[in-house]
């Protein structure tokens, strides 16, 4: 630090005050010079570096959203029939988490956040802090948490460096996630040479609460006191919120310091702790996760929420080293901290409850009349900001944007340049998509969660959606949460891509039965700075909205990630849509197998006849290319009706929605259950399309495979046909083992399918093997 | 109350356990923090899964230190029916209620899968009405690889105190050992979590018949009281 400042100041107990603040200091806290501009007109004087390092971190793209807020503002909040279940009670942006109502006075608290830089440094520790981070937002809240998912990307399998990332983040949220005792339900995963060098990990965490449950995280009543509850701060993660905002370099592992390292047994405790304490009535004002930015954010974001000030005291705060001065206090993220608000003169009943659980709770300050976030130290003042000024008066930007040449490219592709697929060559081709990893059985990931625990996991992962019952608040619910995104859709046509995982997320969920009430989102995006790069961010979110406005499925929040980029390559645009439904009958459950012989299986929607961007792409001629699969919403959404209206006339056996693969890998993933059972399938034409590849392995959008039992048959295609559906018998489950297709009265396809099924199921496993 | 579930920083099947005994069963209750003493009323304990002091130095290792330990340890030296799930076995073995250790799988990683297991042996206090026939039961465990010196594996293996075995060995574990009893037949442990089947939910409901034989005597004498009310 540079201790040569023009007039000597007065000796202090603080370093932090007796630094200069030069134009490098200021660039290197991440503020544009007009940014430092507008700080000192709020504060009308040069900021210490305490208060610089504040600023830096709030006004930071993860805690501000400077270049996405205005974006942001195009997503539906609430729900236009104000009739239907799934009302908004908490709305995005408001509080930690949004809230839903979810029927007989109880509301579920979901959000999905990312750890996408830290996890690229260090695999364990980022992905495991990352579930840390999320299951605090929910609790804090006031709701037992109840699922947890992940949506992950890596690069290739093929690299060891990608199979370390993979391993490690892995077992970082199995080992967080299974001793807090909350069932891991999934998720997703996909590999492409896009996330090599920044992976993406994305965790999401849903809870239940009573509607008078809902815990805010304000500050209010003047005199009322502040606690600091959880272990003591070290200097882990000091500015990690900035490091986030940054992209990745080769330096980043020199950033280590700004990964966090996690103690699950320390938030188990915590978790119980507050939500015990939570359960006493009155007694807490406001409550708020130390997340990113830690103290920082937590004191001017309840301040700020409260319309009141706040004054606390560093050396009352739990320090587990010696000797951290108030910038490193302030900008520590270290793990599993909360800022709890209580009622003045029951300080006594915060402490009982923490101290039954071996934890602290510390009085470090005070709500206070006026909007001023006030900070000592030593006895000094080392802060003094309006607390507005951090949370709301960040700048927001208005990026260029510009479209990328690829995406003209992909809107003028031929089919024709590819060659035609022979018959013989379905069979291997087949293959080549069930053992590519994104297609592949995830059950070498899952099988590390613990999905099971809290007695509630009703469809275990590896089906369309997870569905967990809601046994432990002792209703007789069911919810169920997909997530979703394909970014090859999302690269190639960033608004329909965006569009395509909201559908195919929605229809996930009808595949099982549940109709689906509201979405977080996680938008990691690349540079905002590159117009090429906001021309994506800006579409997708654009298209999301507009998917949002029509389902009329509101955004209750989410998590921005950007500068996701590492060397010379970014990643493609990755929107990742989770959304949860409510399934309220035991027998609407519904899974994607096919449980025995016998069963029709349908084809609901038109024969699919696109093969722009799919992964059959990939696997045979290793392109990310093409147009993109049209998406018509208003077709989407007579499929999901009709689903949802037959599920819940108990005629559908299994429903599976045709996604990555196309329909062979959807077919062929229905029967790997049991994979004794076998099919006779015959599709009389190749349909609009009149190529093979389109019609077996294209990822047109919008259909959905059932299996529907004999007696129920003719009711399920009347009524398909009456909602005026295309639908389609494409054959029937057999016990004979094999997989038979003809086309156009030609066999094409005769497999085993327990070798369908090996390669689908050995094939993560047996790259991992080899790391 | 008539079965206590223990409570320890860390567990977290506690709430599944009283759910299956409680809920399922019909037979009331209670979780007991682990400074607590055993109630008095006391007839069976469930040591539930989770991970108790978060499983640090090694599973089971801190909690045999807790309060409520020495209450248990008389509770058993009296006879009383113990079961230990999981976590809970981890520490019935630590405290020297049951023979061996439970060291970490040999894949290494955690596993939480519906696994097959045989009952194998049935006693006087316990006998379920599978015993004998497979059963499907969920196990989720990092640490289920069960240890023994060679000497005590064969007396556990002639005196009949193996209750469980696995049929395909998810974890390492010798002689494909799940669940075990002590040498008197009062004191029960085992990987596999039979209270997260008893639901029809459940990927199956084969956890019932274990936990029926469990508490075996309660429930006849609940039926009993039931009908001379």
């Amino acid at each position: 630090m540079n201790q040569n400042t023009a007039t000597p100041l007065p000796p202090n107990p603080d370093p932090c005050l007796n630094v200069e603040i030069t134009p490098e200091l200021v660039a290197q806290h991440g503020l544009l010079p007009e940014e430092y501009e507008q700080v000192l007109e709020i504060l009308g004087r040069v900021p210490n570096l305490t208060e610089l390092g504040i600023f830096s971190v709030m006004w930071s793209e993860h805690c501000a959203y400077k270049n996405t807020r205005k974006l942001l503002r195009l997503f539906p909040t609430e729900k236009q029939d104000k009739d239907s279940v799934g009302q908004v009670l908490v709305k995005a942006g408001e509080e930690n988490a949004g809230v839903i109502d979810v029927g007989e006075g109880w509301g579920v608290a979901f959000k999905i956040e990312s750890h996408n830089h830290p996890s690229a440094i260090e695999p364990f520790e980022g992905a495991a802090t990352g579930v840390g981070g999320i299951v605090r937002d929910i609790f804090t809240m006031g709701a037992r948490p109840v699922l947890l998912t992940n949506s992950l990307r890596f690069g290739s399998l093929e690299s060891a460096h990608v199979k370390r990332l993979f391993r490690g983040v892995v077992s970082g949220i199995s080992n967080y996630g299974n001793c807090l005792g909350i069932p891991n339900m999934g998720g997703d995963v996909y590999f492409d040479d896009c996330y090599e060098g920044n992976p993406l990990v994305n965790a999401l965490c849903a809870g239940i609460l009573k509607h008078e449950d809902i815990h805010r995280g304000a500050a209010t009543g003047v005199g009322n006191p502040v606690f600091y509850v959880g272990p003591g701060t070290g200097r882990d993660g000091l500015g990690g919120a900035s490091f986030a905002s940054r992209e990745l370099t080769e330096e980043s592992a020199a950033d280590r310091p700004a990964v966090q390292k996690g103690d699950p047994f320390m938030e188990k405790l915590l978790l119980e702790a507050c939500l015990e304490m939570m359960a006493i009535p009155g007694l807490v004002v406001g409550i708020q996760d130390m997340g990113a930015a830690g103290l920082t954010c937590s004191t001017c974001e309840t301040a700020s929420r409260g319309g009141l000030g706040i004054e606390i005291d560093l050396d009352l705060v739990p320090q587990r080293e010696t000797g951290m001065n108030s910038y490193e206090i302030m900008l520590s993220e270290s793990q599993e901290r909360m800022l709890v608000i209580v009622k003045k003169g029951r300080e006594n009943e915060i402490r009982e409850v923490f101290e039954k659980w071996d934890l602290h709770a510390a009085h470090i300050g005070e709500v206070k009349e006026g909007d001023r976030m006030v900070v000592r130290h030593k006895g000094v003042v080392v802060a003094d900001l309006p607390a507005k000024s951090l949370t709301d008066e960040a700048p927001i930007y208005d990026q260029p944007a510009s479209e990328p040449a690829h995406i003209q490219a992909a809107r003028d592709w031929d089919v024709n340049s590819l060659p035609e697929l022979a018959a013989e060559s379905v069979e291997s081709s087949l293959g080549k998509l069930l053992a590519h990893p994104t297609i592949a059985s995830k059950r070498w990931v899952w099988q590390q969660y613990d999905h099971m625990v809290m007695s509630g996991c009703t469809v275990e992962p590896g089906s369309d959606a997870g569905v967990v019952h809601l046994s432990i608040a002792g209703i007789d619910k069911r919810l169920a949460i997909s997530n979703d995104c394909n970014n090859r859709f999302c690269y190639l046509d960033p608004y329909r891509g965006a569009q395509i995982a909201f559908a195919e997320c929605m229809r996930n969920l009808a595949c099982s039965g549940a109709r689906a009430l509201a979405v977080t989102d996680n938008l990691n995006f690349a540079n905002p700075n590159k117009p090429e790069a906001y021309h994506m961010l800006k579409e997708c979110v654009k298209g999301l909205a507009d998917a949002c406005t029509f389902f009329d499925v509101p955004v209750v929040g989410g998590n921005v990630s950007l500068y996701n980029e590492h060397g010379d390559g970014a990643i493609d645009p990755t929107p990742v849509i989770s959304m949860v439904g409510l399934i309220e009958k035991a027998d609407q459950v519904t899974r994607s197998f096919i449980a025995d012989a016998g069963q029709s299986i349908v084809l609901i929607g038109d024969l699919p006849n696109e093969l722009g961007g799919s992964y059959f792409l990939q696997t045979e001629f290793g392109k990310k290319e093409g147009t993109c699969p049209g998406v018509n919403l208003a077709e989407e959404k007579k499929v999901q009706d009709f689903l949802i209206n037959a599920i819940n006339s108990g005629h559908i056996s299994a429903a599976h929605d045709i996604s990555e693969g196309g329909l062979l890998v959807a077919i062929a993933e229905m029967l790997f259950e049991n994979p004794e059972l076998g099919a006779d399938l015959s599709i009389d034409s190749l349909g609009e399309s009149n190529r093979l590849d389109a019609l077996l392995f294209g990822e047109s959008q919008g259909r959905v495979l059932i299996s529907v039992s004999n007696e129920n048959l003719d009711e399920v295609l009347e009524s398909a046909i009456n909602d005026g559906l295309s639908v389609l018998k494409l054959g029937t489950s057999t016990d004979s083992g094999r997989l038979k297709l003809s086309v156009s009265e030609n066999e094409i396809l005769d497999s085993e399918v327990n070798k369908l099924h090996k390669i689908w199921s050995e094939a993560i496993p047996e790259k991992m093997k080899k790391s | 109350m008539k079965v206590a579930i223990l409570q320890f920083p860390g567990s977290n099947c506690d709430w599944d356990a009283e759910h299956a005994v409680k809920d399922v069963l019909g037979i009331p209750s209670s979780r007991i923090w682990h400074k607590a003493s055993l109630p008095a009323e006391t007839e069976a304990v469930v040591v539930p899964g989770g991970f108790s002091f978060g499983d640090y130095l090694r599973c089971g290792a801190i909690a045999r230190f807790s309060p409520i330990m020495d209450d248990l340890k008389s509770f058993a030296s009296n006879g009383g029916q113990v079961l230990g799930i999981c976590n809970g076995f981890q520490i019935l073995c630590e405290s020297g209620l049951l023979p061996g250790a439970l060291i970490r799988n040999d894949c290494l990683e955690f596993r939480c899968i519906n696994q097959q297991v045989a009952i194998e042996n049935s006693n006087d206090r316990f006998n379920p009405e599978k015993c004998g026939e497979q059963l499907s039961l969920p196990i989720a465990h990092g640490e289920g690889n069960y240890r023994l010196k060679d000497g005590d594996l064969e007396k556990l293996e002639s005196n009949g105190q193996v209750l469980l075995r696995y049929i395909g060995n998810p974890n390492g574990s010798i002689n494909d050992i799940a669940g075990i009893r002590n040498e008197e037949g009062n004191v029960y442990g085992m990987m596999p979590h039979p209270e997260r089947a008893v639901e029809p939910h459940h990927p199956s409901r084969d956890g019932l018949p274990i936990l029926k034989a469990f508490l075996e005597p309660i429930l006849t004498r609940s039926s009993v009281e039931i009908s001379a009310s």
